[in-house]
């Protein structure tokens, strides 16, 4: 059958429609299901209410992430140290319980593959290319870094998919992002999805599916291309991907729940064919020039507000929009900042550097080669690294990563979503500022009062080590 | 769930843009395994300020709430709606809305009404002494003062809040269809059959 010309998005959308309504509302397919104890609770309880099973009990894992501690987790005896946090404590207990009764495979808290959700998913294989891929947290967007199209889902979409195995979904818009020319030397992902996101705003996207397309994001590790997918949420958009390659290919390969002998060549053909064919259209297209792209922080409470590294504070009538100026007004008050103020002016007591956007093995190498040899300023009151999964904790330490953190003064913890959402222990405290490699700098997002400024790994390193917001070119070549 | 016509009442009128979920309910009140409850951490930070509009005594109650564009961006956690549910609010008109939130609403019998920025403005106003009605069945808002704007909603959505149908009840229903997807998938994607079957 000729067909027209389709984008990626379409062709995993197709692959997976099983029944399109007349009003335009499909089922979809969903071939993985990522399940962690803050989002899922209520739904495996309406499951139990209603007498219904997990249709696909294989398709789904479950790993907790978002409000374990990340001190150690066992204690000298070799045994499991309880949640002080009671609640926090209840919701691990229900995802133990709930798991099993359900037939859905766990990750214990206390086994090496255990992590955030969004780092597990890739480096396990569960994540593959073309696969439709979801989970009840907003940065699923982050999975299209190997190709998938994945998105985050709230707590009733969790219950339908471990029912049905499929979601009721209207088909979105496709956005094309397109980067030309080269990165700067010392540009990093977190900087160009950070300043992209400055350039279409956090609703940029909405309604749509970003592809990002161009040699920048071809020529990245798929490390650094699930940290561009991870922020497409903060540009509004519920997923972003990045077409599969030899390069996904060979990252996936061998992994524990990665397709092995011949079921992998077939899945390597189809997922080569994916590529947007010559001649398919978006509904919306940006085009970012690379070398506008310096490294990147945020001033405000929204990801939209970015700026880079050489910049200062905007002032608020420098906005054309009015509701933009009165939101840049409540943000600077909240971040305690004047209009023209030097961006390198902005002193930090926190160092955050982990989070689904930056806590993998690359990221943890750009942030130690800027640390080793060197310590934390004396600001610097709080500053912890925090890998993302056992696996990269494991690996980091192979490397002597570890070292170089403790002897710069950082704090080496145990994996998990920790200071990027103010669930857990991990918080920066009210009217301190944080230079964190997270993902949203929202009021109250790291603890009430706590002020967030976006950084790549290798300037959140960087700020540790001169005690202020710094462009980590004048630290490293 | 339950049917939903028309929401009636007094509004809130909050007019703020890009309110994220972290705004409407702050992470440490995730911690929960139920649905109710949340209405006590809903707008925690903005509460804070004695003269915030949720707590004043005209509209404390409302079950609209009159906001800014981008409402509901950001984390994609249900509690945000089981939050607005939890305080009396059945309804948020705004320019327009985030994806996940507005799916999360509308899960819940929460009407997400998209309004072009003139017409939340005129609401603005009117909310700040007059109840406002919106009709479903017609896609109507409309105010004491003879205002009457139109908007748009998705079919499926409009028949199921008028209905009150359960989801997974309705798509259980296909599960002949799903079956066949997944004997097809089964022949031609194999890799995707067996997740974590595979596991080591």
């Amino acid at each position: 059958m000729a067909s027209r010309p389709r984008t990626l998005y379409e062709k995993i959308w197709d692959a997976h429609e099983v029944e399109r309504r007349e009003d335009g509302t499909s089922i979809l397919f969903i071939d993985r299901h990522l399940v962690h104890e803050v989002t899922s609770p209520q739904a495996f309880e309406a499951l139990r209410l209603s007498g219904r099973k997990v249709r696909r009990p294989e398709l789904t894992l479950a790993v907790p992430d978002h409000n374990l501690p990340t001190t150690a987790r066992i204690d000298a005896a070799g045994k499991r140290i309880p949640i002080a946090d009671v609640e926090s404590a209840q919701q691990l207990a229900a995802l133990e319980k709930n798991a099993p009764e359900f037939g859905v495979r766990y990750i214990a808290p206390t086994d090496i593959n255990q992590g955030i959700v969004h780092v597990v998913g890739p480096e396990t294989g569960f994540s593959l290319p073309g696969a439709t891929i979801v989970c009840g947290d907003s940065h699923t967007s982050c999975h299209g870094g190997v190709g998938a199209l994945a998105f985050g889902i709230g707590t009733s979409e969790v219950e339908h998919v471990l029912a049905t195995q499929t979601l009721l979904l209207k088909q979105s818009k496709t956005m094309e992002i397109r980067v030309e020319g080269d990165l700067l030397p010392g540009v990093t992902a977190k900087d160009l999805i950070l300043h992209i996101i400055g350039v279409i705003g956090t609703a940029g996207g909405t309604g749509h599916v970003i592809e990002y397309r161009g040699k920048v994001f071809e020529e990245m590790s798929i490390e650094s291309r699930l940290t561009v997918c991870n922020m497409s949420i903060e540009g509004g958009a519920r997923a972003g991907l990045v077409a599969p390659d030899e390069k996904t290919f060979a990252y996936l390969k061998g992994r524990e729940y990665a397709p092995r002998g011949e079921d992998w060549d077939h899945a390597v053909a189809w997922w080569t064919s994916l590529r947007t064919d010559e001649g398919a259209t978006f509904d919306k297209s940006v085009v970012i020039n690379a070398a506008d792209v310096q490294p990147t922080v945020t001033w405000g409470t929204s990801p939209e507000d970015t700026v880079s590294i050489g910049g200062v504070v905007p002032a608020p009538e420098s906005f054309a929009d009015p509701s933009k100026q009165k939101a840049a007004q409540a943000s600077l008050d909240y971040m305690g900042l004047t209009p023209g103020q030097k961006m390198t002016d902005i002193e930090v007591q926190n160092i955050f550097i982990g989070s689904c956007t930056n806590s993998r093995i690359e990221d943890l190498r750009a942030a130690a080669k800027v640390l080793e040899g060197r310590k934390k300023a004396d600001n610097v009151k709080w500053a912890i690294v925090v890998p993302g999964s056992g696996l990269v904790k494991r690996q980091a330490e192979e490397e002597g990563l570890d070292r170089i953190f403790i002897e710069a003064g950082l704090e080496w913890r145990e994996p998990g979503c920790s200071a990027c959402l103010g669930m857990n222990p991990d918080k920066v405290p009210a009217g301190e500022r944080c230079a964190s490699t997270s993902n949203r700098n929202f009021v109250g997002r790291q603890g009430p009062g706590a002020r967030t400024h976006l950084v790549s790994p290798a300037m959140a390193a960087a700020a540790a080590v001169t005690g202020r917001l710094t462009d980590v070119r004048e630290l490293v070549d | 769930m339950e049917p939903v016509r028309q929401v009636e009442g007094r509004a809130y009128p909050f007019g703020m843009k890009n309110v994220d979920t972290d705004i409407i309910i702050p992470a440490h009140w995730l911690k929960t395994i139920s649905r109710d409850g949340l209405g006590r951490g809903a707008f925690e930070a903005l509460r804070k300020d004695p003269s915030n509009v949720f707590d004043r005594e005209d509209v404390k109650g409302a079950p609209i709430i009159v906001a800014g564009d981008n409402f509901g961006c950001g984390s994609s956690r249900e509690h945000a709606a089981w939050a607005l549910l939890d305080m009396g609010v059945k309804a948020v008109i705004a320019p327009s809305f985030s994806d996940i939130f507005s799916g999360n609403a509308f899960k819940n019998g929460i009407l997400t009404v998209v309004l072009p920025q003139e017409a939340i403005d005129r609401l603005m106003e009117v909310a700040e002494t007059d109840p406002i009605t919106i009709d479903l069945e017609n896609q109507t808002v409309t105010t004491p003062f003879q205002d009457r704007f139109t908007f748009e909603i998705d079919s499926f959505r409009k028949h199921c809040l008028l209905e009150g149908l359960d989801e997974v009840g309705l798509t259980l229903a296909r599960g002949d269809a799903i079956s066949a997807y997944e004997a097809r998938q089964a022949k031609d994607m194999p890799w995707f059959a067996k997740g974590t079957a595979l596991a080591a």
